[in-house]
This record gives structure tokens, C-alpha cells and sequence, in this order.
């Protein structure tokens, strides 16, 4: 074994136990592992924040000189001279701070009074910094040689030619307005509009002209209408080239002795050094861009590849966060060990990225998911680990390699790159085997439940296998048939994708989350609070003033009595103002005095930080990695009696301005305090407030309005309400579509089942097969799958002569397969019909189709009656299949029978001739009655021998009343209580059985056994049974995975009895309205208000249910052994059928509770007052309820757990339970608009059937058939 | 004269460089191309590589006509931010100028990149096929990512770091451009064509700047950078990536689905 081989062993066995620790303890390792990050990145909280903001150096006045240009030649204290500190600076700014007040104030004075007389002075000064020279022995300095010569201003600036100075000194100051021409300023009528004119009408984000003339803010300059300290402040901006001491300080004590300034305390020791960086222009920031998409595309197209696990974003999130967390721990701990970065980090940072690369994450995950699924999580993962351990370590062996490589060109900025890489490196190798691997174990365990999940229902209840004995003529292809119909599993999102439109889903994201909502709150707090913060009156001013108290306080311990007795001057002078007003009219205004405070010390401070550069770049000069030295600030008092303020007055003026605080007067001399009528005073700034005020509220109602719109246009009825209102799903009388949306049209077409003649009745299915029965006893079976008419029955050549329906009924099926042209057919059989038809009464020209339904059984109907009534009164509103019929044939019993049997009487039998029947089905009949007979074990009533026809007459007489469907055979309820087993491919009768003479209002047919609950209230129990033995039953679907015993197959050639094996004579007092059977158990609801639970296979009566204080009209059991069941008293009881016990109880609808089913979680019910309530399976709460529109209340279905399909007009709508969001409308062909779809049935393979009168309409679910597939 | 210089660096450098995909751009064409028509592109691709298919010519050639102007956009879109770069040191605060600058004074180098770009993206999977050696190292659309960035990266420091001497930055960018090469490609069909490209576009740079079309402030060889073939050669690489990415996504991509 060669060294390399070794190596590899070890490293893939250290890969491999890893992997276990990590899979086995993920939470304190990926806790462990944030730890390590922040610690890792806490240096970084001491570098500065990246930004372009200004640096500053400050050196004493006193001995400057500028810094040699030569970087090297520094000597003294380099550790504190920043390294931009070399050669000279772009220009030494010079300002001279001016303070001008008029004193002492007349109260007659105009509020322009304030700054139009300090400003004129203006002109005065800059003469005087103009003609300052320098008189020495060396000769004449002037300021010409020492100031900065500017040139052009940029050609773009030409309405600011007049305004900043060109070829000569920069020289500032708010005169520039005038062009330093003192005759224009005198002229001007409107200083203010002077001044503001070339301010932006937009956003101020750098400096303005007018800051620029003043050299400061523009609040601070008190030239204002509203300035009630009448002190003006402006600033002369010199800009100078040199830096001459002698002639600044000649200069300074020359302004200070023509304007001193008493009582100015400001510093003078400090210049300071501003150094600006690289402004970030637009061509920088391209290439910056570019590399930046490069490193997105990057990104993308790596995390694309990461496959086959559970949440491919959060894989994807994990991988990034992995690498950026590295590259910051690399960061964190290069400055910890004292090496500060010095390149551009935005700049390399996508470098660094696409250096570290995601590929060993990408492997790695790659590596795990292509393990063997069927391992445990942890080997999984160490198995994955240890798979890719040689080829991480080589990679990283080869990047470190390179890197330093790297490292030894000795290029400064390389191999401090190379040092971040090597770091970045290492610390995404921890961060791959510690944070990511656990990730990944995270998701694959997540995954691995969630494959659980799915597979573990279909699995347990996997039948033990049975072998297919023998090939079967009729044997059908096994249905995959899931064990209740809950368990179709269906990705709730996938199917949700499948279904919802983008849109919808955003705006259902947005409902639930309430984002909006949420955004708009934060968003008015953070505004609310910015108000409060800048207001005139508000915290700032407050906080500021307290800030202030605080300084002047710790000043006045510092400096002592001097600034107090100036306070108290200050408050003095404040103090005079009711005084002056004591004195009238006298002209003798305030005394004004000037302050020098601290925060007049730095003035420019307070100047936006693109000040100097926007200043500069008017005259094309960059001060981008340069630097200016600020000299400090020459103060200047100016006093300005009332003499000269009334001179320089413009005529305009007084006509337009009041007397200065005229109104207010009063007020101020009221208030002892000063500081307590300033708020009052600042009334005038207010009315810019409500100004602003009434403007955002504007724009807050148009801001709703439109909302509102939005909102309209994107939801236009289900949103907005709260989630679980009853009215949430309000229809009314709108047709299906006015949901938003129409379905492509492609999506799901419906397939339309024509061929019956009347309304059907009744429906039954196996999944396989789809039987159907009409008003006239006709039974079809239809292929659920295609739609192929497979069988009528009766059959059509059994057609007797007497009898036009039957007539009709054949030029009917000798129509191609019924499916095309129905409209036409129609016509021309209704015409066929006519002239085919035999003469008949007139009495039953108008309801031609009711003669087969009509029963001349009378001895029957000495029962019927009895219950006729009360089916009378819930007939018209029963909407269940089996017990509408029986209420619809009632009706016919009573309007007919009745009146017309005498006249009936009279008339030609219209009984079908057995002459006509086939021979072989009359042999086969034959053969079995008489075996029946022969054998002895059924004693047939008074009512079959006195039958002239035993076997066919008694299904022509009466009507079906209920039907099931198992394998091949068909099961019928007739309305004489005759059971018969139809064999559903050959259409032949296999057996009858006529013992009770009660309608069979419902049947369960399970197994080999069948159940049929009577109007009289009594139960019957048959078993199906071959003539031999058991051992001709063939259980068909042998591997099928469903939990219920697989049907028996019954061969045609196989000769089956129907045998009453127990009968329940009182079941229940009154009719028997519905039949259920599911896990052993059979449950039944009757008029007399009970429910029973019986046990199937010894026809125990286990329980007797007693809660609804109506008759019982739905009933729903599954497997689990729930037990649902719905009155007419509107309510729904849950029962244990285990215990017997009732879970809950809920008054649901007004009126009957037409249908009832369940999922696993919820109860879905409807009821008369065609409401569709969906409840909570455990609590019994409603969930919400979805309005329905008339008449088709009833119509429901439960596809899976999370699809709910109802009928509408002429549509099917498709729901998601558990958000009630309609999914999908089908619409069921035009012809049918009109036609509520009154019966929903939902086969096994996802297809539901739905009532349309005479036809029904297949309509596939093409997803859950995908995923039953 | 500097931005003489730049421009005639980022002219060459593009010209052989081509590549830069902007990622977004290339990225986008090549998804188009890739999900666009994926039966007749299949085909294509077929076709492209059993060249007997009759009906195949014209898919082939339209693929081919997709193919040339994906690497002409890239191309294009690098020289001019590749010779934004090489101006960016003279920047000054007013943008405007910069960028009418750039477009002034070299309109026709854009072009000329993005003519080369398309030419070497075309020439490599040719001359891979040819040699009848398919390219297989890395062949994802990450990789080429991470090659583009690498190539912007060695632009960068070219443009922006100080070097001591102009041997040590020559010798610098050549050992990034082999290690680029190393990383990426690894195949001598593309050294080869990588160090030809490197060679006849400095002689042509040459011929350019001997004729005074071009001109650098500070040439160092003859008349021109000493860097500039290692640019040429890096550039080269990565456009011969993104060609062969182009050329087999299309084939590669059903089975992907």
C-alpha cells in the first residue's frame, strides 16, 4: 500500500466518522458553529464602515507647514499622520465668520429690517479682504498672490457664470448674489427671492448655491423672515493657493480690530485637514457591476445543480450563507491578528467568492444524495463524506497551492489578496464540514419523513398478496385502489402550482401573511416617528436644547463667571423686552448683543460633506484623494444702529412687509420667559407644516384609493374578508367563472355519457366499471375510463311490441355509442317515436315515459301508502339518490296509481312478453330458479307465485331504487322488493331473489354480501354464493394495494344464488333512509330518528345511536371507525362507532343535511339551504362555508384530503379544502347550462360522475390520476 | 495619452479577449438558445457532429449564425467594460465626459472585440473537434462563470494595482493567466490556440501603434505594454470557454431535462 493510498484511507475513515458526528448531533454543531462565526467576526465591528465620507487630521496652527510631498521623508509621529497627510493640500480655506445684528431694534421695524442692512455691509468687507496687503520688508503682498486663481467654471454651469467668480482669487461671500455690487443689492425689492432662486425646487441632497455663498447651512444664516434672534450670520470663503502666515495673521488682526469681537471665545489653534475619497462615478461602477452579475450568474448556475433534496432554496441559502460567512470570519480574524484590509473590499469581494468557489459544497451534496436511499440518514451523510473526502482535500491542497503562489510575487495588494483567500479558505473548510454537512443531514432526514409520509399508508395497508387462481373471461385490469378514498396522496403545493395562477398565489401570500398590511404599519410608525423627531416643536429641538443646557452648563464650571454673566446679559437683554414695551412708543428699542457660542465654533462642520468637492468640481478641480486645509475662522461682529437699517430700506419693502412681530408683540412681552414663547412664535413656520400636513394627507387618500382599485381589480370576491367568514365563498346566482379566471381550455374536458332516455336516478361504481340507472328501470354500465357504453339493461332486442318506449330505446342504441350528435338523435327518436309508437290513450300522451313506472301490483301498494305521506313531504327537497327516487316515484304513486288504475286497468297489459326474451338467458334464468326450487332453501311468497311473469315482469313493473356495483355483478333495489344480480358485462340476470316485498330504499353490496335496508324499516342480510362451493370465488387485483378485501370475481359461467342469510325485521320504526358500511360495521339511519350500528358478519345490532332530534338523512363511517351522520334537523353528530359514543355535535345547516363526508381532518357537509360548511374532523369547529348556488346543495365530493369537488349550473367547481380557495371550474358543455349537476360521485380513480339529467359527464382529475399512477 | 493607452489596451484585450461575458447577457442568449426550439436544436447539435445529416445543414448553420452573436455581444460588452476599467484611473467627478469619451474616441473597438470574440468562441470547439479531442474538463455553465470572473479579475489588477516594475506585473499576469488556463481548460489545443491568439493579436496592436493609430503613454516593449499578450492569451481562454460551453449546451441540455 503506497503512502497516497494510506493518506486517502485515513482522510476518507476521519471524512466518514465525521459525517456521522455531524448527522448525529446537528443542532449544537450548527449552534457551536455560529458561535465560532460571530466570534470570528466580532474584530470587525472596530474597522470603520465602508464609505466615502471625509477623513479629517487636525495640526496646530502655531509652527505649520505643509507636508513634504515625499512620503518617506516624514519624520516624528507618522504612527499618527494618516497616509494621505503628504504634500500640499488643494487649498486652504479661509473663513471669515460674520455676526450682524441691528441695535438696538425699533419696534417699528420691518422683519427684512433683520438682514438687509447686515447684508449690504457685506460689500464693505470683502473691499476690505480685497484690498488687504501685506507691507513688509520684503515688499507688498497682496492677496492676488497668495488666493487660489480660478479659470472657467465648467461649460455645463452657464446660469451660475454670474453668481461664482471666474479668472481670479475664490473669493466667496453672500455679495456674490450681486455681483458685489453694492447699487444692484440696494435695488434688489426681494433679497429672500435673490437668494433663493437657484435653490432646487427638489430634494437638497449636496450643497446649494446659497450655501455655498453663505459657508453655511442655510438655517444658520438667519436671513429669514421668521428670524427672531435678529442675528444674521454669513461667511467670506477665501480660498488661497499658499499658505503665508504672515499674511493671514495681518489679515486676521486687522479684520478683528476694524469689527472686534468682544466676547468670542472661539479656538484658533487647529487646522484642519479634510481628505476626501474617490467619488464613485457611473465608470467605476459598471465594471463594479459587471463583476458583480458575473459572480450572481455564478452563483445561479452552481445552486441550480444541487438536486434531490428537500428544499433545493434553503440548500442554496446555506451554500452562500457558507461561503460569505468564511470570507467575513477570513476578514474578522485578519484583523485580529492586526492586519487591517486595505483594498477596496466591495471591489475584490466577488474575486474572493468566485476564488472560494461553491463547488466543494456542490460535490459534497452531490455526493450525499447519490448515496443509497434506503441507508440510515447518518450513513448516508458519513458515506457521502468519506465518498468525496480525497478529491475536497486535493482541491483545497491545489488552491492553496496556487494561492500562495500567489502570495510570492510580492506584489503588496496581491498577497494581501491571497492572505484573505488562504483564510477564506480555511475557514470554508470548517464552515463545508461543520455548518453545511449538518444542513444537509437536516434536509435529507426532513426529506426522508417526508417520503415516509407518502409511502407508509399505501404500505401498511397492503393486503397479504393472493395469487390469481385462474384467467378470467371478464376479468378487468386490477384498480389501484387506495384503501379509503383519503389516502390518494396529492402534493397540496404541487397540485396548488398545478392549478393556481401566479397571481392568485402572490395575492394569497400576501393575505396570509398580511404583508402589506404589516409594511404600511412599520412604515407609519417609522413616519410618525420621524415627524415627532424633526418638528420645529418636537423631540429634536428639545433634545438639542437639552444638549445645549448641558454644554452651556459644563462651560460655565469651565470658564466660570465670564460666560455666566454673559447669560445672564443674554437673558437680560430678553428680560427688556417687556420693558421696551412698558416704554411705548418711545423708538428706544432692545439692545441686540452678538454671542459667540460653541456652536459657532467649526461652522463649516455643519456644512454637507460634498461642500468642498461639488464647490471644486465647478471649476473642474477634483478633490478625490486629496485633501484641503480649513484654516480657522476669522470672527467679525457687526452692530448696525437703526439709522443705517431705515437708510439702506427698500420703498417696496415697507408697503409689503408688516411691522416686524406687530401681532406677536404682545404675546413675546407676556411671556416672562423666553424660552416659552419661542413655540408660540414659530406659529408662522407652522403654516408650512399644515401645508405639508394637508399635502401628505392627500397623498395618503389618493395613496388608499389606489390601493383600493388594486385591490379591486386583483381579488374581486374572495379576498379581503376575514379568511374563515361564512360569507367568504358567496356565489349567490354568479355564474362559475366570476372568479377571475377561466381554465385553459385544454386542461380538463369532460366526458359526456348519453344513452338514457329519463332522469337517472340512481349510480353506482366500482372504479372500473359505472353503472346507471334511469326513471324507466333502464340500467346502463359504462367503462369509467373511456366512457364506452358497455351494457344496457335491459337488453335492447327484449323489446316488445306493445310498448313505444322500447321502440325508442332501440333506434336510440343503434346510434353510434350515444356519444355524438345527442341533439339530433333526440330529435329523431322523439319523431321515430312518434311514428313508431303505437296508438296509445290520450291520457298518457303528455307523460308518455311513466308507464313503466307505473306498478299494477296492487297488493303492494297497500304499503307503499303508508309511508307515502311522510316521503311526500321531504320528497321534493331530498336530494340523495337512492331516497329522491323513492320520494319522485312516490309522487307518481299518488298522482297516478291511485286515480288512473281503473281506467288502467282497461288497457292492454303493458308488460313486456316473455316470447320475446332470448333463449339462453331464459335457460340460464330458468336453470337457476329451478335449482332454487330444487334445492329448497327459499320458500317463495304469495306475491311471486301469484307474478305471471317472475323474473322479467317484476323489473319492468317497478322502478330501481337503489344500485351498487362490485366486480362484474350489479346489484339492484327495486321498488317491490326485489333484489336482483345483474352481471354487468353480458347484461344478464344471474339471480333474484323477491323474499321481501318492501322497496329496497338502499343497498351495500361488500364482499360476497349484500345489505338492503327496506321503506319498512327492516334489514335483510344475503350472501352471494356460487352453486359449489367457495372456491369459484376469484378475488381479482391480487396485488393490489388496497386495504379492502379484494371484490370476488364471479365467472359468468359460474351459477350464483342470493341467499337471505338474516333479516333484521325491525330494524328501525320507520323507513330505513341511510345505509353505510366500512370496517366490519354497517351503519343505518332511519325517519325514526335513530341510527344503528350493526356488525356485518353476524348481523349483530351493536349500538343504537340516539341524538338527532330529526329523521337521519346522511350517514358517512370510513375505516377509521368514524361515524358522521346528518338530520333534518340540521345537524351533524360525530359518533364512535368503537364505543358508541357521540364526539361531538353541531348544528350545521337550516334544514336537512342533504350530504355528508369527511377527510382525514375535516367534515364537509351540505345541506338544504345549499350551504357547504367544512369542520374541523376533532374540534368540530366550522372552518368556513362555501355558498352554493340552488338546487345543487347536495352535489359534492372528496377527491383527496385537500380537493373537494362540487356541482354547479352546468359546472363542476374543484376546491382546496384546506384553504377553501376554488381551484378550478369544469363547465359540462353548453347544452347544460341550465342543468344542476344534482348527484356528484367520485370514482376511485379520481373521476366524478355528475348527474345531468339524462346524461352524465366523466371528468378526470388528470393530476391525482398522475399520482395514483 | 492615457486614454490612447487604454484604449488600445482594452481594443486588444478585447479583441483577443473577447469574452467578458456579461453574464446576464450571455447567459440569457445561451438559456434562449438553449430552450428555444430544444427539438431543432438537438438536431442541430447532432448534425454538428455527424455532419452527414442533409436536412441538419441549415438548423446547423443558424445554430452556428445564434452561436456568433452571442460571443459578438459578450465580446463587445467586455472591450467596453474591460476599457472602462483601463480608464477608470483618470475618472474624474463628471461621469458624462468619461462615457462620451469612450464612446467618442473608439467607437470601432467594440466591434472589432466582439468580431474576434465571435471568430476565437467559434474556432476553439472547432479545432477540438477537428483534433477530434472533445473538450470534457468542467463543462458547466458555473465553471465558465467562474473563468469569466477570474479573466475580469486579472483585468482588474492590471488596471488598478501598483506594480514595482513592469517585469514583475508581466511576469504577475503571465502566471495568472497560465494558472487560469490550468484551472479552466487543461487541454493543449487550447495553450496552443491561446498562444497563437496571444501572438498575432500583439502583432497586430504592434502594426497598429507603429502606424499611429494607437499610441501608449508608457510602452515598455517596442512600442507597446509587455503585458498585453498575457491579457491576449487569458482572453482567449475564457472566449474559447464560453464557445465550447455554447456549442455542446445545446445537445447536453434534454439530457440535463
Amino acid at each position: 500500500m503506497t503512502l497516497t493510498e494510506k493518506l486517502r484511507e485515513r482522510i476518507s475513515r476521519a471524512f466518514y466518522s465525521h459525517g456521522l458526528l455531524c448527522a448525529s448531533y446537528p443542532i449544537p454543531i450548527i449552534l457551536f458553529t455560529g458561535l465560532c462565526i460571530l466570534a470570528c467576526c466580532y474584530p470587525l465591528l472596530k474597522l470603520p464602515l465602508p464609505g466615502t465620507g471625509p477623513v479629517e487630521y487636525s495640526t496646530p496652527v502655531k509652527d505649520y507647514f505643509p507636508p513634504s510631498p515625499d512620503p518617506v521623508s516624514q519624520q516624528g509621529d507618522l504612527g499618527e499622520r494618516p497616509d494621505w497627510y503628504v504634500g500640499a493640500p488643494v487649498a486652504y480655506i479661509q473663513q471669515i465668520f460674520v455676526k450682524a445684528t441691528v441695535s438696538p431694534w425699533q419696534k417699528n421695524f420691518l422683519a427684512v429690517d433683520v438682514f438687509r442692512s447686515p447684508l449690504s455691509r457685506v460689500f464693505q468687507l470683502v473691499e476690505e479682504i480685497r484690498n488687504h496687503a501685506l507691507r513688509d520688508s520684503s515688499g507688498v503682498k497682496s492677496l492676488e498672490e497668495v488666493c487660489l486663481q480660478v479659470t472657467d467654471l465648467l461649460p455645463g454651469l452657464k446660469k451660475l457664470r454670474n453668481l461664482l467668480p471666474e479668472h481670479g482669487c475664490l473669493l466667496l461671500s453672500p455679495g456674490n448674489f450681486w455681483q458685489n455690487d453694492r447699487e444692484r443689492f440696494n435695488a434688489d425689492p426681494d433679497i429672500i427671492k435673490t437668494i433663493h432662486q437657484h435653490e432646487p425646487k427638489t430634494l437638497q441632497t449636496s450643497a446649494t448655491l446659497k450655501d455655498l455663498l453663505f459657508g453655511l447651512p442655510g438655517k444658520y444664516s438667519g436671513v429669514n423672515l421668521y428670524n427672531r434672534k435678529r442675528v444674521v450670520s454669513y461667511t467670506v470663503t477665501l480660498g488661497l493657493q499658499r499658505y503665508d502666515s504672515r499674511f493671514l495673521s495681518s489679515l486676521r488682526s486687522r479684520l478683528k480690530l476694524l469689527h472686534p469681537s468682544p466676547n468670542c471665545t472661539l479656538r484658533e489653534e487647529n487646522i484642519v485637514h479634510v481628505h476626501f475619497k474617490e467619488e464613485i462615478g457611473i465608470a467605476e461602477l459598471i465594471p463594479l457591476v459587471t463583476t458583480y452579475i458575473i459572480l450572481f450568474a455564478y452563483i445561479y448556475f452552481s445552486t441550480r445543480k444541487i438536486d434531490m433534496v428537500k428544499s433545493k432554496w434553503g440548500l442554496a441559502l446555506a451554500a452562500v450563507v457558507t461561503v460569505l460567512s468564511s470570507l467575513l470570519m477570513s476578514v474578522g480574524l485578519c484583523t485580529l491578528f492586526g492586519l487591517t484590509p486595505t483594498l477596496n473590499g466591495g471591489e475584490i469581494f466577488p474575486y474572493l467568492v468566485v476564488v472560494i468557489g461553491l463547488e466543494n459544497v456542490l460535490v459534497l451534496t452531490k455526493s450525499v444524495v447519490s448515496t443509497p436511499v434506503d441507508l440510515e440518514v447518518k450513513l448516508r451523510i458519513a458515506q457521502g463524506l468519506s465518498n468525496e473526502s480525497w478529491s475536497i482535500m486535493k482541491n483545497m491542497a491545489t488552491e492553496l497551492g496556487i494561492i500562495l503562489i500567489g502570495y510570492f510575487t510580492l506584489v503588496p495588494a496581491i498577497q494581501e489578496f491571497c492572505l484573505f483567500a488562504v483564510v477564506g479558505l480555511v475557514s470554508d473548510f470548517f464552515l463545508q464540514m461543520f455548518f453545511f454537512t449538518t444542513v444537509l443531514s437536516i434536509d435529507i432526514r426532513r426529506m426522508e419523513l417526508a417520503d415516509l409520509n407518502k409511502r407508509l399508508p399505501a404500505e401498511a395497508c397492503l393486503p397479504p398478496a393472493k395469487a390469481v387462481s385462474r384467467s378470467q373471461r371478464y376479468e378487468r385490469q386490477p384498480a389501484l385502489r387506495p384503501a379509503t378514498p383519503h389516502t390518494i396522496t396529492l402534493q397540496p403545493s404541487s397540485f396548488r402550482n398545478l392549478r393556481l395562477p401566479k397571481r392568485l398565489r402572490v395575492i394569497y401570500f400576501f393575505a396570509r401573511t398580511r404583508l402589506a398590511q404589516r409594511l404600511i404599519m412599520a412604515g407609519t410608525v417609522i413616519w410618525i416617528g420621524i415627524l415627532v423627531y424633526t418638528d420645529p416643536a418636537g423631540l429634536r429641538t428639545y433634545l438639542t436644547s437639552q444638549l445645549l443646557e448641558n454644554q452651556t452648563q459644563q462651560r460655565e464650571q469651565k470658564s466660570g463667571l465670564d460666560s455666566l454673566s454673559r447669560l445672564q446679559a443674554n437673558q437680560h437683554s430678553w428680560a427688556q423686552g417687556p420693558e421696551g414695551k412698558g416704554n411705548g412708543q418711545t423708538e428706544l428699542g432692545t439692545e441686540a448683543e452678538v454671542t459667540w457660542g460653541a456652536e459657532d465654533e467649526e461652522i463649516w462642520r455643519k456644512l454637507s460633506f460634498r461642500h468642498w468637492p461639488s464647490l471644486f468640481s465647478y471649476y473642474n478641480i477634483t478633490l478625490a484623494k486629496r485633501y484641503i486645509s480649513i484654516l480657522p475662522a476669522i470672527p467679525v461682529t457687526l452692530y448696525l444702529n437703526p439709522q443705517e437699517a431705515l437708510e439702506v430700506r427698500h420703498p417696496q419693502e415697507a408697503n409689503r412687509y408688516h411691522p416686524f412681530l406687530a401681532s406677536s408683540g404682545a404675546k413675546l412681552g407676556a411671556a416672562a420667559q423666553p424660552d416659552q414663547a419661542s413655540p408660540k412664535l414659530q406659529g408662522h413656520r407652522d403654516v408650512t407644516l399644515y401645508k405639508v400636513a394637508a399635502l401628505g394627507l392627500a397623498s395618503g387618500i389618493i395613496l388608499v384609493l389606489l390601493l383600493f382599485c388594486l385591490y379591486k381589480v386583483f381579488c374581486p370576491k374572495n379576498y379581503g374578508q376575514n379568511g374563515l367568514a361564512h360569507s367568504r365563498r358567496k356565489r349567490g346566482d354568479l355564474p362559475c367563472d366570476d372568479y377571475g379566471y377561466s381554465p385553459p381550455e385544454t386542461e380538463i374536458v369532460p366526458l359526456v355519457l348519453r344513452g338514457h332516455l329519463m332522469d337517472i336516478e340512481c349510480l353506482a361504481s366500482d372504479g372500473m366499471l359505472l353503472v346507471s340507472c334511469c326513471l324507466v328501470g333502464q340500467i346502463r354500465v359504462w367503462d369509467a375510463q373511456t366512457g364506452d357504453c358497455l351494457t344496457v339493461i335491459p337488453k335492447p332486442r327484449l323489446r316488445r311490441d306493445s310498448s313505444g318506449v322500447f321502440d325508442y330505446q332501440e333506434s336510440w342504441d343503434h346510434s353510434p355509442d350515444g356519444k355524438n350528435g345527442l341533439d339530433d338523435s333526440f330529435e329523431s327518436s322523439h319523431q321515430l317515436k312518434r311514428m313508431l309508437g303505437p296508438p296509445q290513450p290520450p291520457l298518457f300522451c303528455d307523460q308518455p315515459d311513466l308507464t313503466s313506472l307505473i306498478d299494477t301490483n296492487f297488493s303492494e301498494q297497500v304499503k307503499v301508502p303508508e309511508s307515502e305521506t311522510r316521503l311526500r313531504a321531504v320528497g321534493g327537497r331530498q336530494k340523495e339518490a337512492g331516497y329522491d327516487f323513492s320520494s319522485l316515484v312516490g309522487k307518481v304513486y299518488e298522482e297516478h296509481s291511485t286515480s288512473n288504475c281503473i281506467s288502467f286497468t282497461g288497457l292492454p297489459a303493458p308488460h313486456g312478453q316473455p316470447g320475446s326474451r332470448s333463449l339462453g338467458c331464459g335457460n340460464e334464468e330458468g336453470g337457476c330458479s329451478s335449482r332454487r326450487r330444487s334445492l329448497g332453501d327459499e320458500s317463495f311468497t304469495a306475491f311471486d307465485k301469484s307474478s305471471p311473469l317472475p323474473s322479467w315482469g317484476g323489473d319492468l313493473e317497478s322502478s330501481v331504487w337503489s344500485l351498487d356495483l362490485q366486480g362484474n355483478l350489479i346489484v339492484a333495489g327495486r321498488s317491490n322488493g326485489k333484489l336482483e344480480v345483474w352481471d354487468a358485462i353480458e347484461g344478464t340476470l344471474r339471480s333474484s331473489n323477491e323474499e321481501g316485498q318492501s322497496g329496497i330504499t338502499a343497498l351495500v353490496f361488500l364482499n360476497n354480501r349484500i345489505v338492503a335496508a327496506r321503506l319498512n324499516g327492516s334489514l335483510d342480510f344475503f350472501s352471494l354464493e356460487t352453486h359449489t362451493s367457495f372456491n369459484h370465488l376469484q378475488f381479482r387485483g391480487a396485488p393490489s394495494r388496497s386495504s379492502i378485501p379484494s371484490s370476488p370475481v364471479f365467472s359468468s359461467s359460474d351459477i350464483i344464488m342470493c341467499q337471505l342469510t338474516h333479516t333484521v325485521s325491525c330494524a328501525h320504526q320507520k323507513p330505513i333512509t341511510a345505509l353505510k358500511a366500512a370496517a366490519g360495521r354497517l351503519v343505518t339511519g332511519s325517519q325514526d330518528h335513530t341510527l344503528r350500528v350493526f356488525r356485518l358478519e353476524d348481523s349483530c345490532c351493536l349500538f343504537t345511536l340516539q341524538g338527532h332530534s330529526g329523521a337521519i338523512t346522511a350517514v358517512y363511517m370510513d375505516q377509521t371507525m368514524v361515524l358522521a351522520s346528518g338530520g333534518q334537523d340540521g345537524a351533524i353528530c360525530l359518533w364512535d362507532v368503537l364505543t358508541g359514543s357521540k364526539v361531538s355535535h353541531m348544528y350545521a345547516h337550516r334544514g336537512d343535511v342533504t350530504s355528508l363526508t369527511c377527510t382525514a381532518s375535516c367534515v364537509i357537509s351540505s345541506g338544504l339551504d345549499d350551504v357547504i360548511s367544512i369542520w374541523d374532523r376533532s374540534s368540530g369547529i366550522k372552518l368556513y362555508s362555501i355558498q352554493q348556488e340552488m338546487g345543487c346543495g347536495a352535489s359534492l365530493g372528496v377527491i383527496s384530503d385537500n380537493l373537494l369537488v362540487t356541482g354547479g349550473q352546468g359546472c363542476v367547481s374543484f376546491w382546496d379544502i384546506g384553504y377553501g380557495d376554488l381551484l378550478q371550474t369544469v363547465y359540462l358543455g353548453k347544452s347544460n347550462e341550465s342543468q344542476p349537476a344534482r348527484q356528484i360521485l367520485v370514482l376511485e380513480n379520481a373521476a366524478i360522475v355528475c348527474n345531468f339529467g339524462s346524461e352524465l359527464s366523466l371528468v378526470y382529475v388528470p393530476s391525482v390520476l398522475e399520482k395514483l399512477d | 495619452m492615457p486614454r490612447l493607452e487604454s484604449c488600445t489596451w482594452s481594443c486588444s484585450c478585447a479583441a483577443r479577449g473577447r469574452h467578458k461575458t456579461q453574464p446576464g447577457d450571455a447567459a440569457t442568449k445561451a438559456g434562449e438558445m438553449l430552450s428555444s426550439g430544444s427539438p431543432s436544436q438537438v438536431s442541430a447539435g447532432h448534425g454538428a457532429r455527424s455532419p452527414g445529416g442533409a436536412g441538419s445543414t441549415l438548423n446547423w448553420s443558424r445554430h452556428l449564425v445564434q452561436r456568433s452573436v452571442v460571443l459578438f455581444v459578450v465580446g463587445a460588452f467586455m472591450a467596453l467594460v474591460l476599457n472602462l476599467l483601463q480608464v477608470q484611473r483618470n475618472v474624474t467627478l463628471f461621469p458624462e465626459e468619461v462615457i462620451a469619451t469612450l464612446f467618442s474616441s473608439a467607437w470601432w473597438v467594440p466591434p472589432c472585440c466582439g468580431t474576434a470574440a465571435a471568430v476565437v468562441g467559434l474556432l476553439y470547439p472547432c479545432i477540438d473537434s477537428h483534433l477530434g479531442e472533445p473538450h470534457k474538463f468542467k463543462r458547466e455553465w458555473a465553471s465558465v462563470m467562474r473563468c469569466i470572473a477570474v479573466f475580469v479579475g486579472i483585468n482588474h489588477a492590471s488596471a488598478k494595482l501598483d506594480f514595482a516594475n513592469n517585469v514583475q506585473l508581466s511576469l504577475t499576469l503571465a502566471a495568472l493567466s497560465l494558472g487560469l488556463w490550468w484551472t479552466f481548460d487543461r487541454s493543449r489545443s487550447g495553450l496552443g490556440l491561446g498562444i497563437t491568439i496571444a501572438f498575432v493579436a500583439t502583432l497586430i496592436t504592434q502594426f497598429l501603434v507603429y502606424n499611429g493609430v494607437y499610441q501608449y503613454t508608457s510602452p515598455d516593449f517596442l512600442y507597446i505594454r509587455s503585458w498585453l499578450p498575457c491579457i491576449f492569451f487569458s482572453g482567449g481562454v475564457t472566449v474559447g470557454n464560453i464557445g465550447r460551453q455554447l456549442a455542446m449546451g445545446i445537445p447536453e441540455k434534454p439530457h440535463n431535462d
